[in-house]
């Protein structure tokens, strides 16, 4: 396996604020990470921060995507060297149809036509995200990455504010960006990602490989998703010396 | 004092609003021009199309074309109901035209008004009779086509009761005739139940100004729906038409502006709701690229049941610009019901951002965000005119 994320020692501050105090972690090729951490810790703003966002500043470390020092690009020039993410809650574009952003973000004169599996074949003359309730946003978000076919995605809380109607079809859809295969979890692309989830219900989909649990700026430890899972629901998030591999 | 001499006075009150005019600069236009019988084959056709006026005349229900102060093409054959012609030969076939002529708008209003009151400015008479819809749009070009003169143009629209238009309006100016005034006047009036879109294209050239001057008075639950689209360079440009609104009457104003550097825009409108319930809204898009725009919008609410938004969105692009949000909410009696919101800045970083985190570099984002922008203020236009204003954004690079 070769490192896909690479992060090492990494600091930002969003707003003035330092948020990330000296993040370390690593996904590999193919990996599924997930990050747990209490609201507030930085896990939003690490994976806004890995995708470039200008309102996170690095003011230490550096990022590595596939072996290069991503730190200092641009967002798009992260986007086009493979790496794609969902936001949990992103903005309203006025006057941008979904259908655009969507043709522009692929190579693929035909995608619109995937519009329907994702139930969004009436939202893409709509302006971007405007008046979308929460399943809608996160369908448009899976619909624009699967046409934007990433190697590496950031998945902000996909479950958060979706029913449980929709909870299968998001759930199915996340599956299918991660894996071509749609009955077996076997890997045919490497595509890794890396998602932050609160209530695990989305690991019911995709599985997972590693799990971080990240606390006041900081990836305290790390270890098996399902154990570390289980010890949160169970304790919060105290520290746990059974499933606890890392040390930082 | 007869209405001559005080109109006369009134060639040195300047405008409301915007920069003065020196009338003394320019001379009158010709009233003799190019006669047109075939728009495939002439050679304003390029201008034509540039502002919305197609030369297949199939597409449309009738056409009017004046290039400086004179007639060039009438439609021969037009669709039933529908009457073209200019307000000179109206006046000759309709007696009681001249009940409307000047009854909307006051001469004196401005030295513009009264400059074209006095040289008598000729223009287009349209006329749509009693319970007729008119199918396909119709379509109208003000060319300006001689350097250092004056355009001067009195236009009469009536739409009667029960019926409905479409109009597309394309104002513009020839290379060589750079250094113009355009005056446009124009009255419409609307019987009851009627409607009337009326879409305004302009492209000028970059030392041009241009002063139009539109009253529409709209009849008993009727719509009058004004669109107005400036997105290439222009010298000095200051309009601001106003509706009057009778009983259940609606209207609305959509501007798309873009302001390059050296032009300076001054748009909007003002609705006078007069009747009871009577609706209207006025939204206003713009874009400062180094050029200086103001965004008017004034509601008046004389009647009870009144009710009325005012929406003013300007972008700044560029620096070396500015841009000026006027919205003005006016009532005069307890129950209106009035709104305005205006919002002037630049693009919000995160959805520029949110367009590169699909691939998009940062100038493909900016545009496609601007266009939406623009293009959210007018929706239903015709194809062609779409297409025409797509293109013109394009142009205008917004990205760069």
């Amino acid at each position: 396996m070769t490192e896909m994320l690479k992060i090492m020692n990494l600091h930002a501050e969003a707003g003035g604020r330092k948020i990330l105090k000296g993040v370390n972690l690593t996904v590999e090729e193919g990996e599924t990470c997930i990050l747990f951490g209490p609201n507030g810790s930085g896990k939003s703003t690490l994976l806004s921060t890995i995708m470039g966002y200008s309102t996170c500043e690095v003011t230490e470390g550096s990022i590595l995507f596939k072996g290069k020092d991503i730190t200092g690009l641009s967002v798009d020039e992260r986007a086009r060297m493979g790496i794609g993410m969902m936001m949990q809650r992103p903005p309203n574009i006025f006057g941008v149809k979904l259908g655009d952003l969507v043709k522009a973000a692929s190579s693929n004169p035909k995608v619109l036509d995937q519009a329907e599996d994702f139930k969004m074949s009436g939202f893409l003359d709509r302006d971007i995200n405007v008046g979308f309730s929460g399943g809608e946003i996160k369908r448009s978000e899976l619909l624009q990455l699967t046409a934007q076919k990433p190697e590496f995605i950031l998945l902000d809380e996909p479950e958060s504010g979706v029913d449980l109607e929709s909870i299968d079809l998001i759930g199915e859809k996340v599956k299918n960006l991660l894996y071509d295969d749609r009955e077996g979890l076997s890997r045919q692309r490497h595509v890794s990602s890396l998602v932050i989830t609160h209530t695990g219900q989305i690991l019911d989909y995709i599985g997972a490989d590693r799990g971080y649990v990240m606390k006041n700026g900081r990836i305290e430890y790390s270890g098996r998703p399902y154990d570390l899972l289980k010890h949160i629901k169970q304790h919060g998030y105290g520290e746990c010396d059974e499933c606890r591999s890392t040390n930082q | 004092m007869p209405i001559d001499e005080s109109v006369k006075k009134a060639l040195n009150k300047k405008g409301t609003y915007g920069k003065d005019i020196d009338l003394e600069k320019y001379d009158e236009a010709d009233k003799d021009s190019d006669q047109i019988d075939d728009l495939e084959s002439t050679k304003y056709k390029e201008y034509m199309e540039h502002v919305g006026v197609v030369a297949d005349e199939m597409a449309r229900s009738g056409t009017l074309m004046f290039i400086n102060n004179g007639l060039s093409h009438c439609s021969p054959k037009v669709q039933e109901g529908l009457e073209l012609m200019t307000v000179s030969e109206a006046l000759k076939v309709h007696q009681g035209l001249k009940n409307f002529m000047w009854k909307a708008m006051d001469p004196e209003k401005d030295k513009y008004t009264a400059k074209t009151y006095l040289e008598d400015g000729d223009g287009f008479f349209i006329r749509v009779k009693p319970g007729y819809h008119i199918q396909s749009p119709m379509q109208t070009c003000m060319l300006l086509n001689q350097d250092k003169a004056i355009q001067n143009i009195h236009n009469i629209i009536i739409v009667e009761d029960g019926a409905s238009l479409e109009m597309i309006t394309g104002c513009t100016t020839t290379r060589h005739a750079n250094d113009a005034l355009h005056v446009g006047v124009t009255e419409i009036y609307i019987g009851d139940n009627a409607n009337l879109t009326y879409s305004m294209i302009h492209s000028w050239g970059d030392k041009t100004n241009v002063r139009p001057r539109t009253r529409t008075v709209v009849g008993k639950n009727s719509n009058y729906t004004n669109n107005y689209v400036i997105l290439n360079p222009v010298g000095d440009l200051q309009s601001f038409p106003v509706s009057d609104l009778s009983e259940g009457a609606s209207t609305t104003f959509n501007t798309m502006c873009i302001a390059h550097a050296g032009s300076n825009i001054d748009t909007g409108g003002m609705a006078n709701l007069n009747g009871f319930g009577s609706r209207a809204e006025i939204m206003s898009r713009s874009i400062s690229m180094g050029g200086k725009m103001c965004a008017r919008g004034r509601l008046v609410g004389n009647s009870p049941g009144a009710k009325a938004h005012l929406e003013c969105r300007s972008i700044i692009l560029k620096d070396g610009g500015s841009t000026l949000a006027i919205p003005e909410l006016e009532a005069h009696v307890a129950d209106v019901e009035m709104t305005h919101e205006a919002a002037v800045g630049k693009i919000a970083r995160d959805q520029i951002e949110y367009l590169m985190s699909r691939g998009l570099d940062e100038d493909q984002a900016v545009s496609m965000i601007v266009r939406g922008f623009l293009s959210g203020s007018i929706s239903g236009l015709p194809e062609e005119l779409q297409n025409e204003i797509d293109a013109a954004i394009e142009q205008a690079n917004l990205g760069d």
